[in-house]
C-alpha cells in the first residue's frame, strides 16, 4: 500500500488535473495552496515544487495538443519563451528576497483575479 | 519588430515573473499574449502556451532547486497523477453545466485566498534566503 503521504500527493495531482481539464487553468492554482495547507510547506518550497510538477503536466498536454492535433506553433512558442524565461529567472530571484507571507498574499491576489474572471466571463 | 510582438514579449515577461513569484505556469497571461497580439486562435493559443509553460516551469524549477526550494519526488508524484484528473475534469466539464462549475470554483478559490491571507497575517515574518522548511 502506498503511504498516506503518497496518497495525498496523488490527490493533489488528480485535483490539479481535474481543474485544468475543466477550466484550462494551470495546476499551480491548486497545487501551491494544497502543499501549504496539507503538508505545511513553506511558500518557497510549495511554489518551487509546483513548478516541478507543472513541467510534467504541461509536457503531457503539449505532447497531446502538438502530437495529436498539431495546434502548437513551435516557432512562436520558442520565441516568446525567451522573454518568459527572463521573467521567471527574475521572479524566482525576487521571491528569495521577500518574506514568505508576501508570497502568500501575492498568491491570494492571483486567486481573487481568477475568481473575478470566472464570475464575469 | 512590430508593436504587437513587443507587447506579446512584455506580457510574456510578466507571465514568467508571476510564475517565478507564485509558482504557477503563467498560462493566464501567455494565452492572451498569443491570441490578442500574435493572432492565434484560442485552441492554438492554449496549446502553444503549454509549450511556453513547460520551458518556463523547467527553468523556474531548476532555479528553485538551486535555492533549495524543490522537492523533486513530490513534484513527480503530483505531475504523474494529473492526467487521470484531466480525464475526469473533461468528463465533468461535459456533464455539469459550465456556469455552475465556474461559480463553485470561484467560491472555492476565494475561500482558499481567505485562508492564505489569514495564515499570512498570523505567521511570523520568515524573511531571508530560501531554505527547505519541510522534507
Amino acid at each position: 500500500m502506498p503511504s498516506e503521504r503518497t496518497l495525498k500527493l496523488a490527490t493533489i495531482g488528480t485535483l490539479a488535473g481535474i481543474f485544468s481539464g475543466i477550466f484550462g487553468v494551470g495546476g499551480g492554482t491548486v497545487i501551491v495552496p494544497l502543499l501549504i495547507f496539507w503538508f505545511g510547506y513553506g511558500e518557497r518550497l510549495a511554489t518551487g515544487t509546483s513548478l516541478g510538477a507543472i513541467v510534467l503536466i504541461g509536457l503531457l498536454g503539449a505532447i497531446a495538443q502538438g502530437g495529436f492535433y498539431g495546434n502548437v506553433h513551435v516557432g512562436t512558442g520558442l520565441l516568446l519563451a525567451i522573454p518568459a524565461v527572463l521573467g521567471v529567472v527574475m521572479g524566482t530571484a525576487i521571491q528569495q528576497r521577500i518574506p514568505q507571507r508576501a508570497v502568500s498574499l501575492l498568491f491570494a491576489v492571483l486567486l481573487v483575479g481568477v475568481a473575478i474572471e470566472l464570475i464575469v466571463k | 519588430m512590430s508593436t504587437d510582438v513587443l507587447f506579446a514579449a512584455l506580457i510574456a515577461v510578466a507571465g514568467g515573473l508571476a510564475g517565478g513569484l507564485v509558482g504557477v505556469g503563467g498560462g493566464v497571461l501567455f494565452v492572451p499574449a498569443l491570441t490578442i497580439f500574435i493572432g492565434l486562435s484560442q485552441v492554438e493559443g492554449e496549446s502553444t502556451s503549454l509549450l511556453m509553460i513547460v520551458i518556463v516551469a523547467l527553468v523556474g524549477a531548476a532555479r528553485q532547486n538551486a535555492y533549495g526550494n524543490l522537492n523533486l519526488r513530490d513534484a513527480l508524484v503530483i505531475g504523474a497523477l494529473s492526467p487521470l484528473g484531466v480525464l475526469i475534469g473533461v468528463i465533468v466539464a461535459n456533464e455539469v453545466p459550465q456556469r455552475a462549475l465556474e461559480l463553485s470554483f470561484a467560491a472555492l478559490v476565494l475561500f482558499v485566498a481567505y485562508g492564505l491571507v489569514r495564515r499570512a497575517w498570523r505567521a511570523p515574518d520568515q524573511a531571508g534566503q530560501g531554505r527547505r522548511e519541510t522534507e
